[in-house]
């Protein structure tokens, strides 16, 4: 006879907390997190009570106060009357601005390199690796430095393109010339180019933060436009070609198309270039593109392509060696094996570790101010920071802007690699 | 119980932040060392030599406070700080003083929460151009590039002036002396600015000063001094009344080498009172002994033989005394009586 017994039916003990594996891990959890929690409540009060200590209060009204200093390089207007909200978008606007043309940049050159680092001419290949490895094993900071001195040591002084009448009379002529028929100018401060001018200007139409040009939403209106009209010409002709085996000639077509509407335009707003003269101390007119704009995208550019080239390289190489050698048999030229067959399969593993590189770009682009490139860190974080004595709310609020750009580019990023990775069908 | 050992934490940690504010003089004496905040180095004011040992004229003024309160000049810790981190060092209690050609300002001292303690140079703001530019005054420089330090008043003072000449300037900002000192010479901007005798001295160290002109023009008053954190009052008397005491030892004919003599005969007795040789001890009103003054005087000498040995008319530098005379000859210098 079997007596049968139920299984012991103990109630919850405290003990169980940490003697029972079913709730241990729980245990361990809520105490750590009390633990962060504590930690982070620790490091608040001890600010709260320094910042009282020094009679300091914590407050973002500075940021509305007059900035009272300038800016070299500003995209939306600012003088030395605006406030300092104004000056750290200014800043910001920079570090944006610095950070898509590095990325632009990086991407292009690192896919270059990396898949000629794969090239069966040993001699490019060789160049490749040597290149990667030299840039990606020095530190950044130092090649925009490098960058830098190499703009401003190499290039002549704004004076030395001045013609003197006493020089003239000599028949000397000056020591530096502008470049393509009197447009560019490179000196060592920056390279001056040619600005677009119009003579029937449509005005501008202020956003509140900023003005818009009406000439250029109006330039990329046309120009959208027309795109557009040229895809529909080149659907109908694929039509044509499907239901009766011959394509109409559309060349030409296109060309008017595409090129009439703009050129049309820019005639009807009285286009014309405006060359920079020289004036004074510097050049006068066109746009100057700074030498610390310069040397800083270069420096980032060349620094990240190294990377770029990597994980690029490693995208081709996870790619499996059949899927060329199934390229080939189906009679695709190496060139073609690449960009229709390789390079699609590669993507998914290169936008990853693509995302991270956006990423470095933009934070190393607050090493701006070693070149003197007023970025976010050098308005807010140095000028703004400086003057106000409000380290810790400047400090804070470059933080969140540069988390909230991180995100937005991982973000966007992310997006791209979804539409990207392997499909399953 | 959690909770409870969580709000014994948040207080233990208010109580000890709440005391770590006060009693700089204490911590100096604890510490036996003076942290001292200067440049990161400008030739005459603060720059180490080849062996690594600071000299200048704000570095003087550490000497004489580390000699007053520990009784020996060489117990200073020099931090060198830049334009932009100066401020932050001293709040934040990395350096007890800062003395690094700083100007005395409104907001720096109400808003920023520190305290001058005083003057040790009247300066103002100045332009240095190439003199192949054939620049004779600063009215001169629209649409000039200029090299300027960032997170000074040099800064507010440039657009400042050029906003009321109604005149047109490209900043480029740089963060050092020796930085703004390189693009200056490579020739990435027409002038640079800054305080006139930072301008003297930077054109000291340049291979062929001769080639460099100052411009007549003063655009700012910029009156230099050494300051600390607000709120310790009796840390701010003790650097107060040790960089008086250098400009009264002036004042009075007291020099380094005629010091054991002057603290012997007490003819004076305003003189023996700041050399602790008569009967009142003004050192204990400041929680020192009685020779503080003297030891500070003795440090690098009195605030004339300071200025003639660093930064004066017989240096590389050669800055003449000009506003930063004794009041007695024409100058601003006029420290309040020891008594």
């Amino acid at each position: 006879m079997t007596i049968a017994t139920d299984p012991p039916k103990d109630s919850f003990r405290l003990s169980m907390l940490l003697y029972d594996t079913r709730y241990r891990a729980l245990t361990i959890q809520v105490v750590v997190l009390l633990l962060f929690m504590a930690g982070v409540a620790w490091l608040v009060d001890n600010t709260i009570q320094n910042l009282q200590t020094l009679g300091k209060d914590f407050s973002f009204g500075f940021l509305t106060n007059r900035a009272g200093y300038d800016i070299n390089q500003r995209l939306i207007a600012y003088t030395n009357d605006s406030s300092h909200a104004r000056a750290m978008l200014v800043g910001l606007l920079n570090t944006l601005l610095v950070s898509a043309m590095a990325c632009a940049a990086a991407t292009v050159i690192g896919i270059f390199v990396g898949v000629l680092r794969l090239s069966p001419n040993w001699l490019i290949a060789r160049l490749m690796t040597v290149y990667v490895e030299m840039f990606r094993n020095i530190p950044v900071l130092l090649w925009i430095l490098v960058a830098y001195a190499v703009f401003t040591e190499v290039t002549p002084q704004p004076r030395d393109f001045r013609l003197t009448p006493e020089m003239e009379a000599a028949g000397e002529t000056p020591a530096a010339s502008m470049l393509l028929f009197d447009s560019i100018a490179i000196t060592n401060r920056g390279t001056s180019i040619p600005e677009p001018l119009f003579d029937r200007s449509l005005g501008n139409v202020s956003l509140g933060l900023f003005d818009v040009s009406l000439d250029l939403v109006a330039l990329v209106a046309v120009i959208v436009a027309a795109v557009l009209a040229n895809r529909a010409l080149l659907r109908q002709a694929a039509r044509i070609q499907d239901a009766t085996g011959r394509r109409p000639t559309t060349w030409w077509k296109s060309l008017l198309i595409l090129v009439l509407p703009p050129v049309l335009l820019l005639v009807a707003l009285g286009f014309h270039l405006g060359l920079p003269e020289l004036a004074g101390f510097n050049f006068q007119g066109g746009i100057l593109v700074s030498n610390s704009l310069m040397a800083l995208w270069l420096g980032l550019t060349l620094y990240t392509a190294a990377f770029i080239a990597e994980a690029v390289r490693a995208g081709i190489l996870a790619v499996s060696r059949g899927q060329t050698e199934a390229a080939y048999a189906l009679g695709l030229r190496p060139r073609r094996t690449m960009s229709l067959v390789i390079l699609p399969q590669a993507l998914r593993v290169i936008v990853p570790p693509l995302i991270s590189q956006y990423l470095n770009i933009t934070k190393n682009s607050s090493l701006a101010i070693a070149v003197g490139y007023m970025d976010l860190r050098g308005t807010l974080g140095g000028i703004t920071l400086n003057q106000t004595g409000r380290e810790l709310e400047a400090v804070l609020l470059m933080m969140l802007i540069y988390l909230i750009i991180s995100l937005v580019i991982s973000g966007v990023m992310n997006v791209y690699n979804n539409s990207v990775r392997l499909k399953e069908r | 119980m959690n909770r409870t050992v969580f709000l014994g934490t948040l207080a233990a940690a208010g109580l000890s932040a709440g005391l770590a504010g006060a009693a700089t003089l204490d911590d100096v004496k604890a510490r036996d060392e003076l942290n001292c905040g200067v440049n990161t180095g400008l030739v005459g004011f603060a720059a180490p030599d080849a062996s690594g040992a600071w000299s200048g004229f704000d570095v003087a003024i550490c000497k004489a406070v580390a000699a007053a309160v520990l009784g020996d000049a060489n117990k200073v810790k020099y931090v060198p700080t830049t334009g932009q981190t100066r401020f932050t060092a001293l709040a934040s209690g990395e350096v007890d003083i800062l003395s690094r050609n700083t100007t005395w300002t409104f907001s720096r001292d109400a808003d920023l929460k520190f305290t001058f303690v005083g003057v040790n140079y009247y300066d103002g703001q100045g332009f240095m151009v190439n003199k192949s530019l054939g620049v004779s005054s600063a009215k001169e420089l629209d649409g000039a590039t200029i090299c300027i330090q960032t997170g000074t008043t040099t800064e507010l003072n440039l657009a400042d002036y050029f906003k009321t000449n109604n005149m047109s300037y490209q900043p480029v900002p740089i963060e050092t002396n020796a930085e703004g000192e390189q693009q200056f010479l490579a020739g990435a901007c027409d002038a640079y600015t800054t305080d006139a005798s930072g301008l003297a001295a930077t054109r000291a160290a340049f291979a062929n000063p001769d080639d460099f002109v100052i411009l007549p023009e003063i655009i700012s008053k910029e009156p230099l001094g050494p300051l600390v954190r607000q709120g310790d009052d009796e840390w701010a008397d003790v650097v107060r009344w040790t960089l008086n005491a250098l400009i009264a030892a002036e004042e009075y004919g007291i020099t380094s080498a005629n010091i054991e003599e002057r603290s012997k005969s007490t003819d004076n007795p305003e003189v023996a009172r700041l050399l602790g040789a008569g009967e009142d001890d003004l050192g204990a009103m400041i929680r020192l002994d009685k020779e503080w003054a003297k030891r500070a005087i003795m440090a690098g000498g009195n605030y004339g033989e300071i200025f003639a040995a660093t930064i004066g008319e017989s240096t590389p530098i050669g800055l003449a005394r000009g506003l930063n005379a004794q009041w007695t000859q024409g100058g601003l210098l006029y420290t309040p009586p020891f008594r």
